[in-house]
């Protein structure tokens, strides 16, 4: 695929939008989705005379992500204006962070490698307000504007150029939109533009040292076009450095329907932003205390909690990955082994039958039919041999559909397992009697013969018991009977 | 008994407590005045009598039944660069000649709430640049002491409509001397509170980080009245100061003695007009005879001011004025053929040449490459120049000198000529840039026209400033004359 003789090196600058239910400036609703214009007041239109008003909660999730990933978070940050003519900037500039940010260096460790941790550094984190939405084509050769989301909070992360590959690229998107998750500051929705992605792709000869000329692709909105778009302009380089040309150092747009890169054409790049301080709002200070706050208020991060599932669940790397694929998925889990005290059983049924269920109609965890505690009390019949893990799948099964609770069911369909032994031995005696053809062959049988024969005995118990016998007494009897 | 325009605003308050006259007759009395005269000043752009004296029939109602609140039946005039909601508000340019904002200025809701009636929007030059008056789109506005004098500006309006008795007070806007300078060309009290003190929301922005609003009015006593309505911390300003509420009018009587003015007049005597030198020191020797005791002292980084502050004022502008690009409101030019067509011709048509010179001048010094050299340098003298200040206020109360180089000059005599118009500004700026309260009241007429001092104080506080200038006002009557003789001539 990549030429040996290049080495790829990649920067990101992701684009968050922070979970925050107002503007970062405004009171207005940060809902997605509105009737255009509708969530919008006299700030985010930029009406003469408006003013902004910095929302805290947005500082304190800047905050939360900076502890997040052990950054520096700097006592004072300072608001900048970036300066720039586009419709759905209704002020003509962006309030944002240039020479402070809140959030300085730090790092950022994935788990998901085949390393055990690969770092990335961050160069800084910094708060902004997102712009608003040019829609075209629909009104008659003109351009509508819609400023609902004018004004939304993000943080822009910046990483150092220490990807080398796309699929580094796609592990850390994964990894951060999973930190942020964990953090609650952000739903990290990649489709909603909840994150958004510029990504600086410059090569070099393997072994050197220097940079070469990276150009900046914009705004790519989902995993897959991440992919795509660095390997076309990964080979778009490599032809070009090949030929013996030069990079031209630009911004690109990735085109998703022709697959391709392209300038931006220069009108849409104003290249003197003309930064100076925003004089609106007063530089924010941070205390010892604030931070301090924050830190002991927490939620365990994915890292830490990968390894804590490793160590105290004894599950695999590869179970603990799936089961933390979300914090709704690592939280459900934890509660179902916390109802029934099996943590490998736990694992598997969360994934085998949870997740696949889950999957297959297109659900969330929250929207799971069955709770984890009713799961767990489900597997605890299981654990003490009240049901068979079969009967279990079926009840498991029916629960779902029936949006039914599954102790209730197993009560109501007398579905436990029959361990009596008197019980099982009429059940026995009735398919021996039927099947004396059977029983002969089986007499007659070598021993490799009769495992087969024996299986075909015990499905005609499990039959006529409706699954209930617990199989190993059926076994045990049958043994016994069909020697005798 | 005194006409109804010629009486303070305190006068008139305790009038109508009186029952002497109905604030309808007040209302009246104003709107008749600006009717017939107005048309010599060109001190108001709108006027709505409608609805002025619908709220004054209800302020009476609210006096009859004693539900008085501090301003009730009173007229205020207001600057056209607070927004006033349903009625238009143009910041005396052609971009805004059609916007009707659906909200108030902070400073109009206090207005509102504590009973004013909104008499009118006065004239100011465009976007509040400019120091006379004549940018404005509605045409110059004229010094109703000699109407071939500019009234000074940007709230030129404001301070003819006072001293042409239109107007009992009215609200204006200082960046870098426009309260001020219009109250020394017009013989009226005007103060420019410490920067915070009054929310900036709602108030049109020329220089975020120097605008401040404040009262214009006859009187010292009356500026104190204003003060108790518009300052106050507001959560919409977030640069609004989180000052405890302070009763202006209770702090007036104060005797000046053991007070420590600082005097400036030998920094600036060589610039100053002959005349003008004599009124000033006669000013300062009436404030001996009430107490003050006077240091000499010198503010040798103020010559640094008014290139510190045309760097600062037109980058800020220029960034607060992006917004006008005729996409949501505003002016919008005829059949743009495309996006920076749309931008391009809206604002070059919206917009008047100094404000067009003023975007250009902040355009360029935020530029990459000059930043450093201009605005970045800038940034450093303005606080070496507040430094300057708050070392001298250390020893002193409050620093005495001139609001201006001299009284009112011809109208069109600067308007071709920005350097010199923009050294108008030479006495003003530094308390902008130094965020400081200043004072200007009247101390003189000079060839019929009026000239006034000014007074910076410390930080938040005004009171200070009100006390020496009322009781200036008592011990004098430079306020009290007046310009209306020529009306009737």
């Amino acid at each position: 695929m990549l030429d040996p003789n290049w080495e790829t090196v990649i920067g990101l600058e992701v684009h968050l939008q922070l979970a925050t239910s107002s503007k970062i400036f405004s009171g207005s609703s940060t809902s997605f989705g509105g009737t255009p214009n509708s969530q919008t007041c006299s700030v985010d239109l930029a009406m003469p005379g408006a003013l902004p008003v910095f929302n805290e909660l947005a500082l304190r999730y800047a905050v939360m992500f900076g502890l997040g990933i052990g950054a520096q978070i700097n006592k004072t940050s300072i608001f900048d204006r970036k300066n720039y003519f586009y419709p759905d900037l209704p002020k003509g500039y962006q309030i944002s962070q240039f020479h402070h940010p809140v959030v300085g260096r730090g790092t950022f460790e994935l788990f998901f490698d085949d390393q055990d941790i690969y770092k990335i550094g961050i160069t800084r984190a910094h708060l902004e307000e997102d712009a608003g939405k040019s829609v075209h084509g629909h009104f008659d050769g003109k351009s509508g504007i819609d400023l609902n989301r004018a004004g939304t909070p993000l943080l822009e992360i910046v990483t150092d150029p220490d990807f080398r590959s796309s699929e580094q690229v796609i592990y850390y998107l994964k990894a951060l939109h999973l930190l942020v998750t964990y953090l609650g500051i952000s739903d990290g929705n990649m489709a909603e533009g909840s994150m958004r992605c510029d990504v600086n792709i410059s090569l070099r000869k393997k072994g050197d040292c220097n940079l070469g000329t990276r150009t900046e692709i914009k705004n790519i909105n989902s995993f897959r076009f991440v992919e795509r778009a660095i390997s076309f302009e990964v080979n778009r380089q490599i032809d070009i450095l090949e030929d013996g040309g030069k990079v031209i150092q630009e911004t690109r747009l990735y085109d998703s329907e022709l697959d391709e890169t392209r300038p931006m054409r220069s009108k849409e790049i104003a290249n003197d932003y003309r930064y100076f301080p925003e004089p609106d709002l007063l530089p924010i200070q941070i205390s010892d205390d604030y931070i301090s706050k924050i830190r002991d208020s927490m939620p365990e991060l994915p890292l830490a909690k990968y390894r804590r599932f490793i160590e105290t669940y004894d599950i695999t790397k590869d179970d603990a990955e799936i089961l933390l694929a979300s914090k709704e998925i690592a939280d459900y889990y934890e509660e179902v082994v916390a109802t029934c005290a099996d943590s490998k059983l736990s694992s598997n049924w969360v994934q085998t039958e949870m997740l696949a269920k889950l999957n297959k109609s297109n659900l969330c965890v929250s929207q799971s039919p069955i709770s984890a505690r009713q799961l767990g009390l489900l597997l605890s019949k299981i654990v003490d041999k009240t049901i068979s893990g079969k009967i279990a799948k079926q009840v498991f099964a029916e629960a779902w559909s029936a949006e039914e609770d599954p102790l209730e069911l197993i009560e109501k369909k007398e579905l436990k397992q029959v361990d009596d032994f008197d019980k099982i031995h009429t059940i026995v005696q009735e398919v021996i009697n039927k099947n004396t053809d059977q029983v002969k062959q089986y007499l007659a049988a070598n021993d490799q013969k009769r495992k087969k024969l024996l299986g075909f005995f015990v499905g005609q118990v499990m039959q006529l018991s409706n699954g209930r016998a617990n199989p190993k007494v059926v076994n045990q009897i049958l043994n016994q009977k069909l020697s005798e | 008994m005194m006409e109804i325009h010629s009486q303070s605003i305190a006068q008139l308050r305790d009038g109508l407590r009186r029952k002497e006259f109905s604030s309808e007759e007040v209302t009246r009395a104003f709107l008749k005045r600006i009717k017939s005269l107005d048309h010599l000043y060109n001190a108001f752009i709108t006027i709505d009598e409608k609805e002025a004296l619908a709220a004054a029939a209800i302020a009476d109602q609210k006096i009859a039944s004693g539900r008085n609140e501090v301003l009730t039946g009173i007229p205020i005039a207001h600057k056209d660069i607070f927004c006033t909601q349903g009625m238009k508000t143009s910041c005396g340019s052609k971009m805004l000649a059609n916007f009707v904002p659906p909200y108030n200025a902070t400073v109009i809701s206090k207005f509102n709430d504590s009973g004013a009636i909104i008499l009118g929007k006065t004239n100011m030059d465009e976007f509040a640049m400019g120091g006379s008056t004549e940018t404005s789109f509605y045409g110059a506005c004229f010094n109703p002491w000699n109407t071939k004098k500019v009234p000074g500006g940007s709230s030129g309006g404001s301070a003819a409509a006072i001293a042409a008795l239109l107007a009992p007070g009215a609200t204006g806007t200082d960046t870098g001397g426009s309260i001020r300078q219009p109250s020394s060309f017009c013989g009226i009290t005007g103060l420019k509170p410490t920067y915070g003190r009054i929310s900036r929301f709602g108030m049109i922005a020329f220089a975020s980080s120097l605008d401040q609003g404040g009262p214009m009015a006859k009187t010292a006593e009356d500026c104190a009245l204003l003060m108790n309505v518009m300052s106050g911390i507001d959560p919409k300003d977030s640069t609004s100061a989180n000052k405890e509420k302070e009763d202006f009018s209770a702090n007036l009587s104060q005797k000046l003695d053991g007070l420590k003015i600082g005097v400036t007049l030998k920094d600036c005597s060589a610039n100053l007009d002959r005349d003008y030198q004599i009124c000033l020191e006669r000013a300062l020797t009436q404030l001996e005879k009430l107490g003050a005791e006077l240091i000499e002292i010198s503010l040798p980084k103020n010559s640094l001011a008014v290139p510190t502050y045309y760097v600062i004022a037109p980058a800020e502008a220029s960034s607060n004025l992006s917004r006008f690009d005729g996409v949501r409101y505003g002016y919008r030019c005829d059949n743009p053929e495309n996006l920076l067509d749309l931008y391009t011709r809206s604002r070059s048509e919206g917009f008047g040449d100094e404000v067009k010179r003023r975007i250009l001048i902040g355009t360029y010094v935020l530029s990459a490459g000059y930043y450093d050299q201009y605005y970045t340098k800038a940034q450093r003298i303005r606080r070496l120049i507040r430094n300057e200040y708050l070392s001298c206020l250390r020893d002193v109360d409050m620093i005495m000198g001139p609001t201006t180089a001299g009284p009112a000059f011809d109208i069109g005599s600067k308007s071709n000529d920005s350097i010199s118009m923009y050294l108008e500004d030479t006495y003003t700026v530094g308390a902008n840039l130094a965020g400081l309260p200043a004072i200007s009241i009247p101390i003189g007429v000079i060839n019929e026209c009026p000239v006034g001092m000014q007074l910076i104080g410390r930080d938040f506080d005004e009171s200070t400033l009100l006390n020496v200038a009322h009781q200036f006002q008592v011990a004098t009557d430079w306020h009290l004359q007046s310009s209306v003789e020529r009306d009737y001539a």
